[in-house]
């Protein structure tokens, strides 16, 4: 109680303007907008150099062929999957100690997004593991941390939706990524020694401590795209739900009612 | 805490203001509770009044505007009795998890008598009735020290005998400098002045 | 009448709720029955052969002790909540902190203490090798203190809503992994010679973090679930 006092006093003290116009939904909604009206091209153009550089421009893996190249999916999908939660939490967080509702909707619009980018982690490594393992599912440390993180996931997405009361779902959700938060890190190094301890020696993933240079760069490239693309999918994701939550307000009547005549 | 007792309010509400389903249940609702006052909120079914009281005592946390400031060690008696059907009245008042006090058998047993429960002492509360819960609830107001009582429908399920028995409780309580918040839709019948928050109007008289 | 001392009223509160627990039984041993029942279905899927039983004892115990403690865990502050106790004790002027911890250390003695002294027999049944014992025991205590704990998040942030029970199970699981990896591991390496220590170390201090932090978490989720 005191912390959040105090807490909430340097922020009223420092970062009022910036907390305040966030704090406004018309605000968030017309800069989001803006964003996204020159992010959407640079995301699209990244993703498409960083795919036909991963896809046909770099060399074959000399041990995995051409199938490795699922990487520059897989591994970009995995790296933002994470990185989703940790921002999902933090919002959490931010709507916790500040109360601020557009932390709720940020922190609401993100769940799904990053379910949906776990999930691509996990079927891109299911299709990369038939050719490489020679199974659809193998149970790797990578793979069952990535499968844990995905019911991570859909564990706030179904407490959301359990409540009726949106503030409490959001504020419940919020208290669940952060214990999630801090279990994540045990997670992964639980099922690291979990695996480490049942391995057979068969498994192995090679050629990836070892990455040469004209494989890295389409990866980073391709990472840099995901998290544009993740960035893209969060902001829109956010809009939605700000126009559903203030539906009934002025501005967002005054909004349908101007799309509609650009429509008509 | 500190400060005159005669000067600073026992609880203070400045502009609260709660939005429910899109409906506006009361806005700008400042008031300020003192030692020996009554306060009775009114309104009509759905007006806010449990919710106006939730957010006194400190369980609404959010989902309003507002601040509210309590200086003083408060009992709460809600709508649900508080009571464990497997205990019986006394385990219930002597463990209560409010924590408000070790009280000695014979506090319990003249409270439990105050209430009607004398001789109900020990037999489990699942072979109670309903109003012989919200009794046992209510023995905790002669129980409590504390100053400051906020009573959600107290009269409830509760018979004309409890009803003049616990008027009589509050009139004690706020002539011996206590003060009490509740909502009840009878009229008093008590021997100090009531000051009425009628929600429907959303001004404090 | 005088107010009680922080430690006083946690002890009032643990006598309290293992009082209730006591005047109804059949919600102590319904986790060892439940317990026995699943030990029951293994033989019948797996097949009965002794050695095979023996390969999967350790992790079978350990799944069958995770859930029938997952299963128990929605119902800690359930019927406190239903009949206005949790109200009055979030209202109270003692650290729900420590108000947590007791309701919690209630729960763990009624399953998961009773889990692990009951399961030496439940190993026999699943022909687990005889040195392996202690450690399963120890693991057990141990590992079914932070279920319990993490058990009592999941409670604490359904208790509001109509149909929990499934709900809690989908939060928390995935949070119950590590302490399974750890647990099944110890009792795994006793019954093939390695020392167990280690891994009953780790468990101690999943044990020792998540009294530190859990009851802040479920402290939390019934303040908000009270609200809702």
């Amino acid at each position: 109680m005191f912390v959040r006092r105090i807490a909430r006093c340097i922020i009223a003290v420092a970062m009022w303007p910036i907390f305040h116009k966030f704090g406004s939904p018309p605000w968030l909604y017309a800069i989001s907008g803006a964003i996204l009206r020159w992010m959407l091209p640079v995301t699209l153009i990244l993703l498409v150099i960083g795919a036909v550089w991963g896809l046909m421009f770099s060399p074959a893996d000399f041990r995995q062929g051409n199938s490795y190249r699922i990487m520059y999916i897989h591994v970009p999908a995995a790296v933002v999957a994470l990185a989703g939660y940790y921002v999902m939490a933090l919002a959490g967080a931010i709507n916790l100690i500040w109360r601020m509702k557009m932390a709720d909707v940020a922190m609401k619009a993100a769940a799904p997004v990053g379910a949906a980018f776990t999930f691509l982690a996990l079927f891109s490594g299911a299709v990369w593991g038939k050719p490489t393992w020679g199974a659809w599912w193998v149970w790797d440390a990578r793979v069952t941390s990535m499968l844990i993180l995905l019911f991570l996931y859909l564990g706030v997405v179904a407490l959301y939706e359990a409540f009726d009361n949106k503030e409490a779902a959001g504020k419940a959700c919020a208290v669940l990524s952060l214990v999630g938060m801090v279990n994540i890190p045990i997670i992964y190094k639980s099922v690291d020694w979990w695996y480490s301890l049942h391995q057979p020696a068969s498994i192995k993933l090679t050629g990836e401590s070892t990455i040469d240079p004209s494989m890295l760069y389409p990866l980073l490239l391709m990472i840099a795209a995901f998290y544009a693309l993740f960035t893209c999918c969060l902001l829109l994701n956010m809009r939605v739900e700000l126009l559903r939550r203030e539906s009934r307000t002025h501005w967002v009547g005054s909004l349908a009612k101007r799309e509609c005549s650009d429509v008509l | 805490m500190s400060g005159d007792p005669a000067s600073s309010p026992l609880l203070a509400s400045q502009s609260l203001c709660l939005i429910r389903g899109g409906r506006e249940l009361f806005r700008e609702l400042s008031f300020e509770v003192y030692a020996g006052q009554l306060w009775q909120i009114e309104g009509l079914n759905g007006a806010g009044k449990t919710s106006l009281i939730r957010i006194l005592c400190g369980l609404s946390r959010f989902g309003f505007e507002g601040e509210v400031v309590c200086n003083s060690p408060l009992l709460y008696l809600g709508h649900q009795p508080a009571v464990k059907a497997l205990l019986t009245p006394r385990e219930n008042l002597s463990w209560h998890v409010s924590g408000d006090g070790l009280h000695s058998n014979t506090q319990i047993e003249s409270a439990l008598a105050r209430v009607g429960l004398s001789g109900y002492e020990d037999v489990p509360c699942h072979t109670l009735s309903a109003g012989q819960h919200r009794r046992v609830n209510l023995a905790r107001l002669f129980l409590s020290e504390a100053a400051l009582w906020l009573l959600d429908e107290p009269f409830a399920a509760i018979d004309k005998e409890g009803v003049d028995e616990l008027q009589t409780l509050l009139t004690a309580h706020v002539k011996a400098g206590g003060a009490v918040v509740m909502t009840s839709h009878q009229a008093l019948q008590v021997n100090c002045d009531v000051r009425f928050l009628n929600l429907g109007a959303g001004v404090a008289a | 009448m005088s107010a009680p001392g922080t430690l006083q009223f946690c002890i009032r509160l643990l006598r309290r709720q293992l009082l209730l627990a006591v005047r109804r039984p059949i919600e102590i041993s319904n986790p060892l029955v439940f317990f026995a029942m699943v030990v029951a279905l293994f033989p019948l899927g797996l097949g009965p052969a002794l050695e095979n039983l023996a390969g999967f004892a350790a992790g079978t115990l350990w799944i069958i002790a995770l859930l029938s403690n997952l299963l128990t865990s929605d119902a800690v502050f359930r019927s406190d909540f239903e009949d206005g106790s949790l109200e009055q004790l979030l209202l109270s002027p003692q650290p729900l902190y420590l108000s947590v911890l007791a309701y919690i250390g209630a729960h763990w003695l009624m399953t998961g203490l009773l889990l692990a002294l009951a399961s030496p027999v439940f190993a026999l049944l699943l022909n687990l090798p005889g040195q392996a014992l202690g450690t399963l025991v120890m693991s057990l205590l141990l590992g079914t203190a932070v279920l319990s704990l993490l058990g009592g998040i999941g409670a604490a942030l359904t208790v509001g809503l109509k149909r929990g029970g499934m709900l809690t199970s989908l939060l928390i699981l995935p949070l119950y992994m590590p302490v399974l990896i750890f647990g099944s591991a110890a009792v795994q390496g006793a019954v093939s010679g390695i020392p167990a220590g280690p891994y009953l170390a780790i468990l101690a201090a999943m044990l020792c973090l998540a009294i530190a932090l859990a009851p802040l978490a479920i402290a939390a989720g019934l303040r908000i679930s009270i609200d809702a």
